[in-house]
């Protein structure tokens, strides 16, 4: 960590021209600083109200105004009954139809990868750095080009839009980020422990139960953070393995605010923006640091 | 029995993920490539034909849009956002404060959805109500911001989106990497009384280059993969003028019925991404045998 106003005592004392200098430079930084978190906070600020008031004050006033009459309606309208083609029930039931998906695909999803990254670190066998790179180039292909065999295998399987058929999607391609996360957390701890524990006699899933396990909820944390905001943000699976019935947030979101004839109801649409963005926001701002460790990790330590 | 089980436990643990990935991954691109070899329209067909869909492709005008799109928004989006990126996190490495709460406010858009992301930016850029009704509504009658509804400025919106979400996880990498620099060089030179933007020039960011790398290759991956945020923002208009890639695909293969063309556009997105990840993935796995 270095510091750009960081002088040693003795330099400090140099002058109070540098000390001006110096004084000058915080604020200068600070100014700075605030300036992007504007930057970044107003597209949130402008959500916020423009949801909160009512169509003939966005007409006439300003972006960024404060809502002079606040009203709820939108919030309402947006929950129960905005237009998603033609059905009109809300985000509601998108809502749970992206839970229903959410929370098995990262459940099954995280308890692979901690099995995968188990035995990629610690129970290596010829060609298991092979193997690792076929999982982790899965990762990285774009997903468009399985789109059109998904279609068809979905189909085969029944599974066709369908939310269990979006799960098996969402499983499938998150292994590959789990089993990195839990891979290179595992490879940190001493080989030795799992030798000592063979020549006590334990085995394989034992040696995971009790010594692996229980070390391993930072890393649990994180790839049930990745795995959730993942899934819950999709729209490509979901938008094309879906139908009217199973569609997630995100997907229900984009129909109501591409879709509405009519008059074009703003803060109906930022009320949903809203909504959608909910459960996201907040794991992130509960557990904050885990999301940035998921975020690092995958790409720093490689 | 149990003794061939005991020694085979790690690869049969493995082997249901290996099957999945084979078969979802590596069979799923196989049939693709396949099928963007063949005379495809609505459904599958699978007499080989040759390399026809990718010639019509190439001759394809929207498809030239799509690519000259990807290239703008790729360059400019992974510019600025590193640069930005890097920016933030030498800003905040000054021993700010209120680290923690500026971090958070740069990194929460990462945790939005791109349809979230689209659906703000849009309702902020839109001409009508928007940014430009704004700022003429202060005085400024004849200033204009209508990047959105303008076919040759429409593609710096999603720039302007894309950026606004990935800036602060560039920050974050970049901020973390800026943490693990040993800092017994740092002090040694701050006690020779080299200059602070020296040390930042000369020690700190070339011994970041791993960053770098890492932070290049997921901006890059996010943005061929940017799919939703152009759906959300644009819808890939006006016209087809903020196409990328995905968007074409997506238009084939599910409102015209085309699966031959989006197979063989989906084989060129991969070749973009096999271009920058392969050499990144080699170099990692190389470096793990060291």
């Amino acid at each position: 960590m270095t510091d750009l106003a960081y002088v040693s005592p003795r330099a400090g004392q140099r002058s109070t021209a540098s000390r001006l200098g110096r004084v000058a430079l915080r604020w200068t930084l600070y100014l700075l600083l605030g300036v992007f978190a504007l930057w970044f906070l107003m597209p949130l600020f402008v959500m916020v109200t423009t949801s909160l008031k009512s169509l003939d004050e966005i007409r006439t006033g300003s972006l960024v105004a404060l809502p002079r009459d606040v009203t709820f309606e939108a919030w309402k309208t947006a929950w129960g009954s905005a237009c998603t083609g033609i059905q009109c029930e809300g985000l509601k039931p998108y809502l749970w139809n992206s839970v229903l998906i959410a929370v098995p695909g990262v459940a099954i999803s995280t308890i692979i990868g901690a099995l995968n990254g188990y035995v990629f670190a610690q129970w290596r066998f010829r060609g298991a750095n092979l193997l690792f790179a076929a999982l982790l180039f899965g990762c990285f292909i774009p997903f468009q080009v399985v789109l059109l065999p998904m279609a068809r295998m979905l189909g085969i399987l029944g599974l066709a839009g369908t939310i269990p058929g979006l799960i098996l999607v969402h499983t499938v391609y998150g292994i590959g980020f789990t089993t990195l996360f839990f891979r290179n957390y595992y490879v940190t701890i001493p080989q030795e422990l799992v030798r000592a524990a063979k020549i006590d006699g334990a085995g394989f899933f034992r040696i995971f139960w009790s010594i692996f396990l229980p070390l391993s909820l930072p890393i649990f944390v994180v790839s049930v953070i990745w795995q959730f905001t993942q899934i819950w943000n999709d729209f490509l699976f979901g938008v094309s393995f879906s139908s009217a019935g199973t569609q997630p947030v995100t997907v229900a979101l984009n129909n109501i605010v591409n879709s509405t004839t009519g008059v074009k109801a703003y803060n109906v649409d930022m009320a949903a923006a809203i909504l959608a963005a909910l459960p996201t926001l907040l794991v992130y701002v509960v557990a904050g640091k885990y999301f940035i460790r998921g975020l690092t990790a995958g790409s720093v330590k490689g | 029995m149990t003794k061939w089980l005991e020694n085979h436990v790690p690869k049969l643990v493995l082997a249901p993920s290996f099957v999945a990935i084979l078969l979802f991954v590596y069979g799923f691109i196989a049939w693709t490539a396949w099928v963007s070899l063949t005379q495809s329209r609505l459904m599958p067909r699978y007499e080989f034909e040759g390399f026809g869909q990718y010639v019509k492709l190439f001759s394809t005008p929207r498809w030239d849009t799509a690519m000259t799109n990807l290239a703008i928004y790729g360059i400019l989006f992974i510019a600025i956002s590193m640069a930005l990126g890097l920016m933030l996190a030498i800003l905040l490495d000054q021993r700010i404060r209120v680290e923690g709460a500026i971090r958070t406010v740069y990194l929460y858009p990462m945790a939005l959805s791109m349809i979230v992301t689209g659906t703000a930016w849009k309702w902020i850029l839109n001409p009508g109500l928007g940014l430009e009704a704004m700022v003429r509504g202060w005085g400024f009658e004849s200033f204009t911001f209508n990047w959105l509804v303008d076919p040759n400025m429409a593609i710096y919106t999603i720039v302007l989106a894309g950026v606004w979400q990935s800036a602060g996880f560039v920050m974050a990498l970049f901020l973390a990497g800026l943490r693990s620099v040993d800092g017994e060089i740092i002090k040694a030179a701050q006690v020779d009384g080299i200059p602070h933007w020296r040390i930042y020039t000369a020690i700190i960011i070339p011994s970041m280059a791993p960053v770098f790398l890492s932070a290049f290759i997921v901006l890059s991956h996010l943005a061929i993969k940017s799919f939703d945020l152009v759906i959300a923002l644009t819808g890939g208009g006006p016209g087809y003028a903020t196409d990328l890639p995905a968007t074409y695909m997506y238009a084939m293969a599910f409102s015209r019925g085309n699966l031959g063309q989006a197979a063989s556009s989906a084989m060129v997105m991969m070749a973009v991404v096999f271009a920058i990840v392969v050499p990144y993935l080699y170099s990692e796995l190389r470096a793990k045998h060291d």
